[in-house]
């Protein structure tokens, strides 16, 4: 039994403590492994950013620069008015939004304010399978129900709408607006409402003064999410803006028009219009490179917001 | 004595009185019902669509019965059938699984248990959480770029293939499981982490034997989640090739059938949509009613065997 006692008279070092030599090289290894795996996400994030930037080199020094602004998106006659898919995008983006803010913002106020623990745990999960339906899915939705049913009887629009696309899109980004916002809200502690109550205020009061203000930099935040999200669908308005050969410059959203994801998947689509003009297939990547730094730019933007609300409380 | 003392009853009704105000609050519960609506909308819709879907899709499997399931891709509505889309999606969903899973849990691995709060730390987050928010045809891009068009890799994923598909369907769905699992990670109290380094465990046998057990079930909803949002993602498919066109149907090789072109349920129903619409609504329909069975059998499992696991511990 008095082998288990270290040599030198009973006092551990550091070395007796590290355990085996072979299980420190085990530890080590898994632990570079799992850098590796955390790496990835680096390396992946550079590899879009040389490809975009890649192609889209390859696009510009190809075409025409004048063809940058021009009279609309037609790849196959080498056409790519820019400003017909920027605009295209924000308008359906704006329809989508003045779906999703009411929609999301209201349901959020509604969880976190007013719904007992019962109700919520009813509710939540409209918003959870609401989140869970694939955008094609929606696309078909938009194209063979809000089209007839909302755009062509009240607004008189054709089959193919660029308002249809925007009300789908609303509502595929309501539950990411709703479950952001309802976290900024939760954050709000509970002392404030108390206090709020302790003067006499009514609940509405409470909510709309007190909590509101005091979770507006998530709600905002929730809002700018969402538009970029709404910026980077792309099957909805794919399947129900129409528009595939190309558009010209429209701000109508009863009728046709060409968003910038749409415009990437009209070119990936039709190998016809691919295959023809040299500089067309290019072009989806100066789309892309265009879709990523304005998306890039919402999310950092949305961020800043979210870490305002934590710095606070 | 008593006559002088008024009925307790009385009492509390006019002090609630006094503290309520003397009207009805009209607006405050105006407020509260048009919140209530919003939320209600959502659900409204949710049935709308799922009705919609169902009425037009449910008439092809009474009359065509599995035949729909079981045909292949056709020009003809009354014979287009989803097997190859099935198929494809479910073989995407390997390379998901394989892939995405392992890696995006290492990652999470590094970044909760093994990660000091360093500059390269906050540069790998910043860059998940970057990655997160990239619109998922970007994705699509990154694919064409690397696995379809340099020439070095293309002779391992033959192009537009479902290899192809398979990989760029992981590189999306990565930052989703490493953040869902860092979550599930972060709930694990470091009570716990300590009790195993208490009694001399390595970090990597801490985080197997300790660790891993308690976050598993967060774990494992959370990637299943990811897989059902992987299944209906159509956006970067489109872009590395699943044929929206026909497919071959003879029999080859294992390899070649992984080098060569496939399809996706997604796909399938963006092709149908697409297509002559009025001839072809039923058949996406019901290809839907088969996107939303699948994605609705996939959730439930989640569900039932993360509660079947949580009652282990």
């Amino acid at each position: 039994m008095a082998s288990v006692a270290p040599e030198g008279g009973g006092s551990l070092s550091v070395a007796d403590l590290q355990g085996s030599a072979k299980r420190r090289v085990k530890e080590g290894l898994i632990r570079r492994a799992f850098f590796g795996a955390a790496a990835m996400s680096v390396v992946i994030n550079l590899l879009i950013v040389v490809s975009l930037f890649d192609g889209t080199v390859d696009f510009l020094s190809s075409v025409d620069i004048s063809a940058l602004w021009a009279d609309g998106w037609f790849p196959r006659r080498g056409l790519f008015d820019v400003k017909t898919i920027v605009a295209g995008t924000l308008l359906v983006s704006v329809v989508a939004m003045l779906v999703a803010a009411p929609l999301g913002l209201g349901a959020a106020i509604y969880l976190s304010e007013y719904a007992s623990r019962r109700a919520r745990r009813r509710l939540k999960p409209i918003l959870e399978i609401l989140a869970g339906i694939p955008s094609v899915v929606m696309g078909y939705f938009a194209l063979t129900w809000i089209s007839p049913t909302i755009m062509q009887s009240l607004f008189g629009a054709t089959t193919f709408n660029m308002g249809a696309a925007g009300i789908g899109v609303g509502i595929l980004i309501t539950p990411l607006v709703a479950s952001v916002a309802e976290d900024a809200m939760f954050a709000v502690p509970s002392s404030l409402r108390e206090a709020s109550y302790g003067l006499g205020a009514k609940k509405r009061n409470t909510t709309l003064k007190v909590v509101f203000p005091a979770a507006v930099s998530g709600l905002v935040a929730a809002l700018i999410l969402g538009l970029s999200r709404a910026i980077g669908e792309t099957l909805v308005v794919a399947i129900a803006a129409g528009a595939t050969g190309g558009s010209l410059f429209s701000l109508d959203v009863t009728g046709p028009g060409q968003t910038m994801t749409a415009a990437m998947t009209a070119l990936a689509t039709g190998s016809d219009q691919v295959k023809g003009a040299s500089e067309a297939f290019p072009s989806l990547f100066f789309v892309g490179s265009l879709l990523f730094f304005m998306t890039l730019s919402l999310n950092i933007v949305s961020e800043r917001f979210v870490r305002r609300v934590r710095r606070k409380y | 004595m008593a006559r002088a003392r008024p009925m307790p009853g009385a009492t509390t009704e006019a002090v609630k009185q006094a503290l309520r105000g003397q009207r009805l609050d009209v607006r405050g519960f105006v407020f509260e019902a048009a919140l209530l609506v919003a939320l209600l909308i959502s659900l409204a819709i949710l049935v709308t669509l799922v009705a919609d879907v169902l009425r037009s899709g449910i008439p092809v499997f009474t009359e065509r019965g599995g035949d729909f399931l079981t045909s292949n891709v056709s020009s003809l509505p009354e014979r287009a059938g989803v097997r190859q889309g099935i198929y494809g999606s479910l073989t995407l969903m390997v390379f998901v699984i394989l892939l995405a899973f392992p890696l995006g849990l290492g990652a999470a691995m590094y970044m909760e248990e093994y990660a000091k709060d360093t500059r390269l730390t906050r540069i790998i987050n910043a860059n998940i959480r970057n990655l997160a928010g990239v619109p998922s045809i970007v994705y699509g891009l990154l694919g064409v770029a690397v696995f379809v068009q340099l020439g070095a890799v293309q002779g391992i994923t033959g192009g537009r293939s479902v290899i192809s598909g398979g990989l760029t369907l992981a590189i999306l769905v990565l930052p989703i499981v490493i953040i869902t699992s860092a979550e599930a990670l972060r709930a694990v109290p470091d009570s716990i982490r300590e009790a195993g380094f208490g009694v001399g465990a390595t970090r990597w046998e801490v985080v197997r034997s300790h660790v891993l057990p308690y976050a598993a079930p967060g774990v494992f909803t959370g990637t299943v989640l990811t897989l059902a949002r992987a299944f209906g993602e159509t956006a970067p498919l489109i872009l590395v090739g699943a044929s929206t066109g026909f497919l071959a149907t003879g029999s080859a090789g294992f390899v070649d059938t992984l080098q060569g072109p496939y399809t996706a349920l997604p796909t399938l129903v963006y092709d149908f949509a697409t297509r002559n619409l009025r001839a072809f609504k039923q058949s996406t329909a019901a290809a839907i009613v088969v996107l939303l069975g699948i994605l609705l059998l996939v959730n439930a499992a989640a569900i039932i065997l993360r509660n079947r696991y949580e009652r282990k511990w």
